[in-house]
């Protein structure tokens, strides 16, 4: 058995003087994907952005417990949290490519990093794209603006920039919910294709999706993680009651 | 608050009922016809087949209907997977009605060859079977329908020992071969009717537990 590529021991988390998450324990293994899935307001999100320290854009909020990446806790204090979110990609709920072409969106991160030399950037860039599954729609028109693309496309593209800088983990949040059924049907071919090479975490309010796209499934209820399983068994056999009602529709 | 999709596993449970009164009745009227020689009662059961055939085409459609536009999980999707193996059960045991209905109707044609006693028995016992592990299904009472599966034992034995006396007498008479053949064919059909009850309460310990309990004595 592989050793988690993250975990997560008694993690608690406020909003100010309101608790979001409370004693959260996971461990997260690579190369698989995991699905966080839970009503409204449960803290999937917010666990999320706890892993790669997206919170910290937040005022007044406060993390405790110990969330360790690799073994190396996210929140000590010598972490630099750009290289942690060079590690730790995110893919969000709605599309954001930058206003610039379509091969400077997803060469945005490298030319920050450094890179100046063409070849070896348009190389990243084309292998980027075609792990997003992206190349054979936009190869001739790298050029263009990225804001010429569709919804579908945008968010492939969000996933291109995302590994372009060759994360370990992509984090996605909602990444499907402004997007057709194509277009979603073609994300999560890609999730599953990128689960090869990066370990995926993705929030999601579609368990239909949770249960096509993921390995393992946490369940999330008002800021507590109520079952984490395989995914097969917490969609076929949860043991809590409150995971099958909220699998099975009858709440939530 | 109820569901417009529990009503929906309602009715297919209601079908499933049905279906199983139906069986019940069918397994009954036949062995009435054996024993009360009622080639009325064995001619209706043989007529009744159908509907029985069609009661789990119309069951089946609706589970897998269910299935594609519901996408049920945990229990929902358990409970259609198993309301429609249980309904494949059902009318195997009908079929069992249908053998031992076409066995009475030949065995009535001839003089009794002997006082029916572990027939009836045995029919009593699978009858048993069945109804309590149906209940079981409905209420959700585990330990009951794994009691049940240990009375498998009670009418495999029976079957033993009428296949012993039948061979019997087999070896005395030569003209009660055709008849003792009948009534060993009666004999294995109610025996297969235990079986399925068996499989049904299987069914049902995977519906409320999840757990997947089939071959386990058999490989212990």
């Amino acid at each position: 058995m592989d050793k988690p590529i993250i975990q997560i021991t008694d993690a608690n988390f406020w909003y100010g003087a309101k608790q979001a998450l409370f004693d959260v324990n996971v461990s997260i293994m690579p190369h698989q994907t995991t699905a966080f899935i839970g009503p409204s307001g449960c803290g999937k999100s917010t666990l999320l952005r706890c892993l790669n320290r997206m919170n910290d854009l937040i005022l007044g909020t406060r993390v405790t417990g110990r969330i360790a990446f690799n073994d190396h806790d996210v929140n000590a204090p010598d972490v630099d949290v750009i290289e942690l979110r060079k590690q730790i990609g995110m893919v969000f709920q709605k599309s954001n490519p930058f206003p610039k072409s379509v091969f400077d969106n997803v060469a945005y991160g490298l030319r920050i990093q450094g890179m100046t030399d063409k070849t070896e950037l348009e190389a990243r860039v084309v292998k980027s794209l075609k792990k997003a599954a992206l190349w054979e729609e936009v190869k001739d028109r790298l050029h263009e603006s990225a804001l010429m693309m569709s919804g579908g496309q945008q968010q492939r593209l969000c996933i291109a920039r995302a590994i372009a800088v060759e994360p370990e983990i992509i984090l996605m949040d909602e990444p499907c919910s402004a997007l057709d059924p194509t277009a979603t049907a073609k994300i999560e071919e890609l999730i599953q294709d990128l689960e090869k090479d990066y370990t995926i975490i993705i929030v999601t309010h579609n368990m239909q999706q949770a249960a096509r796209c993921s390995d393992y499934t946490a369940f999330f209820y008002l800021g507590r993680l109520i079952e984490f399983d395989a995914t097969n068994k917490i969609f076929t056999n949860p043991t809590n009651k409150q995971t099958e009602d909220y699998v099975t529709g009858r709440f939530g | 608050m109820e569901l417009h999709f529990d009503q929906e596993l309602t009715q297919a449970k209601d079908q499933l009922l049905r279906m199983a009164s139906l069986a019940e009745q069918a397994v009954t009227t036949a062995i009435q016809g054996l024993i009360q020689r009622d080639d009325v009662a064995a001619k209706r059961v043989l007529d009744g087949d159908n509907q029985l055939d069609l009661l789990q085409k119309e069951i089946d459609e609706q589970c897998v209907a269910l299935i594609a536009l519901r996408q049920p999980k945990a229990r929902d999707l358990r409970f259609l997977i198993v309301t429609m193996k249980i309904a494949a059960e059902l009318e195997r045991i009908g079929d069992q009605a249908v053998n031992i209905a076409n066995r009475a109707r030949l065995l009535n044609r001839e003089p009794q060859l002997k006082p029916f006693v572990d027939i009836p028995r045995m029919f009593e016992l699978t009858r048993d079977m069945v109804r309590t592990v149906l209940d079981a299904f409905v209420y959700g009472k585990l330990d009951v329908a794994k009691q049940v599966i240990p009375h498998d034992d009670e009418v495999d034995n029976l079957e033993v020992q009428l296949h012993r006396e039948l061979t019997s007498f087999m070896l005395e008479d030569p003209q009660t071969i055709t008849r003792s053949m009948n009534l060993i064919g009666v004999s294995h059909s109610l025996e297969r009717i235990g079986d399925h009850a068996v499989n049904i309460a299987e069914e049902v310990v995977y519906l409320y537990e999840g757990r997947d309990i089939r071959h386990e004595t058999k490989n212990a």
